[in-house]
């Protein structure tokens, strides 16, 4: 009997050095992206070497299989329209030159297939790509121009907000309460944070109930007096036992009177410490009464106002749908977006903030367009349980054709008895060892039934992990990629001053570098992700169009890197190209993102999971 | 702040006018923040006739944070922890929960209560919350033959 081992994850020495095989090597990288350079000469040529470009790679049978699906897609009466309006837009996308002259066909192709709903954002159904297209042209040169002021399909509408624009916000509701209800301020900003900031529901609730709605919020009816601090005679603090006629003492409109120190003590330790703003109550035993803005203002210092404000601001985001924090570090703005919760199976609301970040308003991850957020979560999880360690039991083990538990044999022959469910069986056929006899010492039974029902199971979970490798590698490849291409940037403003000092290029002029590889992170970023979302794509006449224009993103991505990549002196050469390259690779990028986001809006694709 | 005097009134009032099966002492007379707490077992509850030991520790920002409850005696309890520790979990002694103003001796008193009336919801020991739930007849049986054995 040979030796066998039993695997589970943590037995898997080899799944470090495994690694490397998910990072494309540089030098695959630019070979890879030279041949796609080689494959598109230039956006021009592009144009009308469509047909024949393929037709000539015959290494390339993905490449040819682009003509022939396209034709097949047309000739699919159902799809017919958006289909050849999109072969017909993608030809006229491939030069820059010929795109007004198509403006027509994208206006009819974006009326095809633009959504009869809305998600109650403006004007999206009439965006025309033509128009954007043309912004484009315009504009390469220009990062902020490429991205017009006309929203594209994928786009959402939202605001940003700094602290004083929060600020005056919550101002401006606790206003607006307070006026309503005929309650000072700070009774009303009480209310407020009791309700979440739901007005409506507030005034209805004290409308009907004002009593039971302000007890409930920890307020409670009795609105005399003013919030000042006093001395009582004959007082004696229960927190700290201090007594004396000059003990300067507060007490909110609940009674429960402490010493001025006490209640200041209490107030910095539950804002500094455990960073409570909304909810702080009264320090008496059981009462439930907020502290409200005002009786903070008299008894704690500056510095913990500010905190406070801080806090209650914090919460204010937090409660409000609409409002999100930009995830990024120390950035302090928010973002304002009407995308809700339960759009996000139909959009993907990448906001931008003012710090430059971009990320989903849905998840408050990075940018993940075009795959929607309940995908990027099992993805995400996904790739933690798997990936390295997937690739190395795919290459290394066979599963127990009765248990499934992942054998790896090491050696000797080929009987083998699971540990787990001491199933016997032979290693080559998979089959049942009784069947092999008990003479047998080599397989060559392959005829078996049980061996071939065993090997087809097999075969079957087999083709599984090797779909998920398929894009996995390639979501890998892209996100190292990405981080390749980022060091790059870095070195690129070095390269940009010597390249001022070499060409006698002004500071201006070699923005174009700076342009391009922001274009390059921001087109990666969306490829990686077009993976994961391919990943959960089921097949239908829709797919193949996502893939085209996946693919033709792809090659612009790794052409516009290799020549990102070139020396220094060859770069102001290479200016226009590079200009034509970024312009084109954001058009593709803009382009396969509007098509997913109108699909993904009306319902169009199927997916392979319930989400 | 006045942490010492509130302290040492609240030790005086303890000793003065101890609560039902409570008995009050410092750990070391020189120290204010350690107490050892001699607490009799609840009538109608199954550590009856059992005196337990509980620590009780109080930080130095007392009383504006909640003191620390543990059992030195063993005890078969949903809400102390089966443990060297003897950790007491109480609700009211919660960072989030806890008053300035609230007392020692309500601590104590509702310790106390708690083995009377032991919160399963709550439970620390899921095993004894558990059988608490189901078998009470059990429970009760465990939790005398422990108190006879550790804290007779």
């Amino acid at each position: 009997m040979s030796l066998w081992v039993t695997c589970d994850s943590s037995l898997l020495p080899y799944s470090r050095q495994l690694c490397r095989s998910f990072i494309t090597p540089p030098i695959t990288r630019k070979r890879k992206a030279a041949e796609v350079d080689n494959d598109q000469p230039s956006p021009k040529a592009a144009t009308k070497a469509h047909g024949p470009r393929h037709a000539t790679s015959s290494d390339r049978p993905a490449l040819s299989k682009h003509s022939s699906a396209a034709t097949e897609i047309t000739e699919n009466t159902e799809r017919a329209s958006p289909a050849s309006s999109a072969s017909q837009k993608k030809r006229d996308l491939a030069t820059p030159a010929t795109t007004t002259a198509s403006m027509d066909s994208d206006d009819d192709f974006m009326s095809d297939v633009s959504s009869q709903e809305d998600f109650g954002m403006q004007g999206s159904d009439n965006d025309s790509l033509g128009e954007d297209f043309g912004d484009l042209d315009a504009g390469f040169s220009d990062d902020k121009d490429i991205f017009g002021h006309k929203r594209k399909p994928y786009e959402v509408e939202f605001k940003v907000l700094d602290p004083p624009d929060i600020e005056n916000e919550q101002l401006g509701q606790i206003n607006e309460v307070s006026a309503i209800l005929g309650l000072p301020p700070e009774s009303a900003a009480i209310l407020l944070r009791f309700a979440r900031w739901n007005k409506e529901k507030l005034i209805e609730s004290y409308m009907e109930h004002p009593e039971v709605t302000l007890e409930d919020a920890g307020l409670g009816t009795n609105f005399e007096g003013t919030a000042k601090t006093e001395t009582v005679p004959g007082f004696m603090c229960d927190i700290c036992c201090e007594d004396g006629d000059d003990l300067e003492t507060y007490a909110m409109r609940c009674g429960h009177r402490f010493c001025v120190d006490c209640y200041r003590h209490y107030l910095g330790q539950k804002i500094k410490e455990e960073g409570e703003a909304a909810r702080i109550q009264c320090p008496g035993d059981g009462c439930n009464r907020i502290v409200d803005s005002k009786s903070l203002d008299l008894l704690v210092t500056d510095d913990l106002k500010e905190r406070y404000r801080e806090l209650l601001m914090r919460t204010y985001v937090d409660d409000k749908e609409n409002l999100r924090w930009c995830p990024a570090p120390n950035c302090k703005y928010a973002v304002d977006c009407a995308v809700k919760n339960r759009d996000l199976h139909r959009i993907v609301p990448t906001v931008h903030c003012f710090c430059k970040h971009e990320f989903c308003f849905g998840c408050s991850l990075s940018d993940h367009q075009p795959t929607p957020c309940t995908l990027v979560k099992m993805w995400l999880q996904k790739c933690e349980d798997d990936s390295e360690t997937a690739n190395w039991i795919s290459a290394n083990t066979k599963e127990c054709p009765r248990c499934m538990s992942t054998i790896e044999k090491n050696g000797g022959c080929n009987h083998m008895t699971c540990r787990k469910c001491k199933h016997e069986f032979c290693w080559m056929c998979m089959g049942l060892w009784s069947e092999h006899g008990t003479s047998w010492y080599n397989c060559n039974r392959y005829e078996e039934k049980s061996g071939s029902d065993a090997r087809s199971a097999q075969a079957k979970s087999r083709s599984f992990l090797e779909r998920y490798l398929h894009y996995y590698n390639r979501y890998a490849n892209h996100e190292q990629s990405a981080k390749l291409d980022k060091d790059l940037y870095l070195k690129t403003e070095k390269k940009m001053t010597s390249l001022q000092s070499s060409s006698g290029l002004s500071w201006i002029e070699v923005q174009f570098l700076d342009t391009a590889s922001q274009a390059l992170q921001q087109c990666r970023q969306t490829l990686k992700w077009t993976y994961a979302f391919a990943f959960y794509l089921a097949r239908n006449n829709l797919t193949e169009i996502f893939e085209d224009n996946q693919k033709d993103l792809e090659m612009a991505v790794e052409s516009l890197s290799e020549m990102f990549e070139k020396p220094v002196s060859e770069l102001a050469e290479l200016k226009v190209d590079i200009l034509d390259k970024t312009a084109y690779c954001t058009k593709r990028r803009v382009i396969l993102l509007s098509d997913t986001a109108e699909n993904l809006k009306n319902g169009e694709w199927s997916f392979n999971v319930e989400w | 702040m006045g942490s010492q005097k509130r302290i040492a009134k609240e030790l005086a009032e303890l000793t003065e006018s101890p609560p039902a099966g409570i008995m009050v002492e410092l750990a070391d007379e020189a120290n204010l923040y350690e107490w050892k707490v001699h607490m009799e077992g609840p009538e109608k509850s199954p550590f009856h006739k059992g005196k337990f030991l509980v620590k009780l520790s109080l930080p130095t920002e007392y009383p504006f944070k909640p003191p620390t409850v543990s059992f030195a005696t063993k005890i078969y309890h949903p809400n102390v922890t089966n443990d060297e520790k003897g950790s007491m979990c109480l609700g009211m002694l919660r960072a989030d929960e806890w008053k300035p103003s609230s007392k020692i001796s309500a601590v104590l008193q509702f310790a106390r209560q708690l083995l009377a009336e032991p919160m399963p919801d709550d439970a620390v020991e899921g095993r004894i919350a558990e059988q608490y739930r189901n078998d009470r007849s059990r429970y009760e049986e465990v939790a005398r033959e422990w108190t006879r054995k550790h804290a007779c």
